[in-house]
């Protein structure tokens, strides 16, 4: 599935600018631990977290995730917003929980199997 | 659902000794960073986590958590795993990742609890 | 009568970190202080201790006392100080070193967690002098406290 359809299925804000949307997404990974992260993600995973500090954009750079959905309403600071555009790094907010958000992209990726 | 229903859809391991039959989980929240955990407004809810460090047991406890599920295959030291049965919180381990366990979870209608977000006062 | 709880922070010391809440808030609901102040009181020490972890030099202390109007909680240590206290009360603004992020500790919330859970909250800080923090959770009237 597409990231722009991800984005649009779900709701979610685009924070980013000028960066592509047309990744494809093939799972998600949830986590707030920048290491666990760094040894877990994999290409084509969906990053959703509460995890707002600058260094997301550099873990997400070095994973190559699909992009990164930070939930709960948090917007990060812009000068994480702007590196993220600069990187070309797909940051996106939602304002349920880290919980809801992935269920329901849980349920998008699985019903896009059928 | 019941804790019981938890363990056989995440293929988890009970880390409880005794009966959890009248724990249910119909409420959550995922999370590895504790500080968010304690902006949550409502209790009677499970956590999801895959930090084991021992702040998670104190903050279960501070909050009245009723159960706590671990993912990514992690487990807490023997000593949280007694702690947590003093204080009669059922706790499980899954090997799957918390995307999967939160997926599984809210496709069986475990609903999220209130959470102040970063915006309220 | 006032009742006095006083707990010793060591810098570093995870296995520790967050046993003083756990145990005053055991404290608090056993005199009788209702669950919601007692939750918010064990918050804010939460929160407070694991800043005397992560951040100071040498530790700290936490000291609550109850009064029949309200618990009163002091976190105090003796360095480094914060350079910008406003800086450090916006959500999200973390000096939090890498291991205390990799353990789910930093998110940048703890300070405006204090505040959010106090009637009142004061912070005072210089830097190569230390911090002062006090807050104050007001008690219900109908508490079954003294």
């Amino acid at each position: 599935m597409l990231l722009t359809d991800v984005v649009t299925a779900l709701g979610l804000q685009v924070l980013t600018s000028g960066v592509d949307l047309d990744h494809e997404v093939r799972s998600g990974i949830v986590c707030d631990l920048l290491s666990v992260v760094l040894a877990k993600a994999q290409q084509n995973d969906l990053w959703i977290t509460i995890q707002r500090h600058q260094n997301i954009v550099a873990v997400a750079k070095v994973t190559s995730v699909a992009g990164v959905i930070l939930a709960d309403g948090i917007i990060p600071e812009q000068a994480v917003i702007d590196r993220a555009s600069k990187e070309e790094i797909p940051l996106l907010a939602a304002k349920e929980s880290s919980f809801v958000v992935s269920g329901k992209l849980f349920a998008l990726l699985s019903s896009g199997e059928e | 659902m019941t804790f019981v229903d938890v363990v056989i859809l995440l293929q988890a391991e009970s880390l409880f000794k005794g009966d959890a039959s009248d724990t249910l989980i119909d409420h959550a929240y995922a999370a590895d960073l504790l500080s968010d955990v304690l902006a949550l407004t409502e209790e009677r809810t499970t956590l999801i986590t895959g930090t084991i460090s021992p702040q998670v047991i104190r903050v279960a406890e501070i909050l009245n958590v009723i159960g706590i599920i671990f993912v990514r295959g992690k487990r807490p030291s023997q000593e949280i795993i007694d702690y947590a049965q003093r204080l009669d919180i059922p706790m499980l381990t899954t090997r799957k990742t918390m995307f999967e366990a939160c997926g599984l979870l809210y496709a069986h209608s475990v609903r999220p609890c209130k959470n102040r977000s970063a915006l309220d006062d | 009568m006032n009742t006095n709880f006083s707990y010793d922070v060591h810098a570093g010391d995870i296995e520790q970190g967050g046993s003083a809440s756990a145990a005053l808030k055991s404290e608090l609901r056993k005199i009788g202080i209702c669950e919601e102040q007692a939750r918010r009181a064990g918050i804010i020490v939460f929160e407070g201790e694991m800043n005397l972890l992560v951040y100071a030099t040498n530790g700290g202390t936490v000291n609550a006392t109850v009064t029949s109007e309200a618990i009163t909680i002091t976190i105090e240590d003796a360095g480094p100080g914060i350079a910008d206290i406003d800086l450090a009360m916006t959500p999200g603004y973390s000096t939090a070193p890498d291991w205390a992020l990799n353990l789910g500790f930093g998110a940048g919330m703890g300070l405006v967690n204090m505040q959010r859970n106090s009637n009142f909250f004061e912070i005072h800080s210089h830097t190569g002098k230390g911090t002062l923090i006090r807050c104050r959770v007001n008690r219900r009237k109908n508490d079954a406290a003294d």
